[in-house]
């Protein structure tokens, strides 16, 4: 039995719309790792670093690892994926944003010992959002409740 | 579907709709936007640089929401014929590109105080830019192809290959999705997912009406260029007729 021309012309924009889609979004997790916009500090582990090449390298600025230098301008700080760290080194002015226990990208090169010496630091902040009152309590990424001593 | 298929039909449901979504969207903005200035407390981290998030997320819904529409009104005029589908890609095609680009001016002024630059080529901004030129095509496809069909014509000059456009261009829409998802970016991860929200809901409210409202007038935007469109397609009609009957 021959469709109905409206329901053929359906399942053929149907079929073209999921096979679009589907290669698109191939095309999209194939260049998962070239499309990272910053290497994590567990990619320099496991997989190296050259030096001097320019990069990104992203994380967490580990808590009491933030230390300045007599020069006022130069801050060193470790960086962990919560897999592998690194040491950063930065000369420059940091964003508002930019604290221990806070994301940051850093931008620059390895040196040949395997620290990083950053040209340019990006404070990145997670997807929370809360008021200043609430700072300091704990907060479960899979319940996303925020629990806290203060809190009623 | 087709029963709104006689313009006369559909302008006589859109005309009394377009005041209500109007200044019902705007009262929703005014209400959202006041409350998101004024009333809600600053981040603990951005501090007031936060408030932005009430432009900020309703316009890059819209902007992704508004290529949907594009997608969908090409699926219904390719595959249902739908004479009033093209003058609906055509009129979602504008307000879609300006809230696109809405949401990409004011994540770049919210990047500079938060992050510490105006633009960076992560995966979610590089996305959203490809998104805001897609629209500039398919606007221009459709500019084309009305001048080549000599007037808007019955699909309000939407041709078959711009329908085409509109729905290969939808694969881009998972892809900012999924973009901070996927891969490492400077932009944080989605907020609001199906298991709840990251923003404090003393922070999150005004956002409800700020969306509604800004969604609301959208709607009030593509009912009134629809409505403009069928006007011209009438005039230019009744002006072929004339030269006609004086020929």
């Amino acid at each position: 039995m021959a469709l109905k021309s409206k329901h053929q012309r359906l399942v053929l924009a149907l079929i073209a719309l999921v096979a679009i889609i589907g290669a698109g979004l191939l095309a999209a997790s194939a260049l998962k790792d070239e499309a990272a916009y910053f290497y994590v500090p567990a990619d320099v582990k496991f997989k190296g670093f050259t030096p001097g090449k320019a990069v990104r390298l992203g994380g967490m600025v580990v808590a009491g690892s933030l230390a300045h230098a007599p020069d006022g301008v130069t801050k060193t700080f470790t960086v962990s994926d919560g897999k592998a760290s690194v040491p950063v080194r930065f000369t420059g002015i940091a964003p508002d944003l930019f604290r221990e226990g806070s994301g940051v990208v850093a931008e620059g090169k390895f040196d040949a010992q395997g620290t990083f010496i950053a040209d340019n630091l990006l404070a990145k902040h997670d997807e929370r959002y809360m008021p200043r009152e609430m700072e300091g309590m704990s907060y479960d990424p899979t319940t996303h409740k925020v629990t806290g001593a203060n809190q009623p | 579907m087709h029963a709104f298929a006689n313009p006369a039909k559909f302008l006589s449901l859109s005309r009394p709709m377009t005041p209500w979504l109007f200044w019902g969207g705007l009262a929703l903005i005014l209400i959202g936007g006041g409350c998101g200035l004024f009333l809600t407390p600053a981040d603990y981290l951005q501090g007031e640089s936060v408030r932005i998030l009430y432009i900020h997320v309703p316009a890059a819904w819209l902007g992704m929401g508004g290529w949907s529409g594009l997608a969908i009104a090409a699926l219904v005029q390719i595959v249902w014929r739908h004479p009033l589908a093209g003058v609906a890609g055509r009129a979602i095609a504008v307000p879609g590109a300006l809230f696109t680009a809405i949401c990409l001016a004011t994540g770049s002024i919210w990047g500079r105080p938060t992050w510490g630059t105006w633009w960076e080529w992560d995966g979610r901004m590089t996305s959203m830019l490809v998104l805001l030129f897609l629209y500039f095509g398919y606007i221009a496809l459709a500019r084309a192809s009305a001048e080549q069909a000599g007037g808007m014509g019955e699909n309000g000059g939407v041709s078959r290959v711009t329908a085409i456009f509109a729905l290969v261009g939808a694969v881009n829409l998972p892809i900012i999705n999924r973009s901070v998802v996927w891969w490492n970016s400077l932009h944080q991860g989605p907020s609001i997912t199906m298991r709840g929200s990251t923003i404090d809901s003393a922070i999150l409210w005004p956002l409800g009406f700020t969306v509604i409202g800004f969604s609301l007038w959208f709607g009030a935007i593509v009912l009134m260029r629809m409505r403009s469109i069928l006007a011209q397609n009438k005039v230019e009609a009744r002006l072929a007729r004339m030269a006609r009957e004086a020929a």
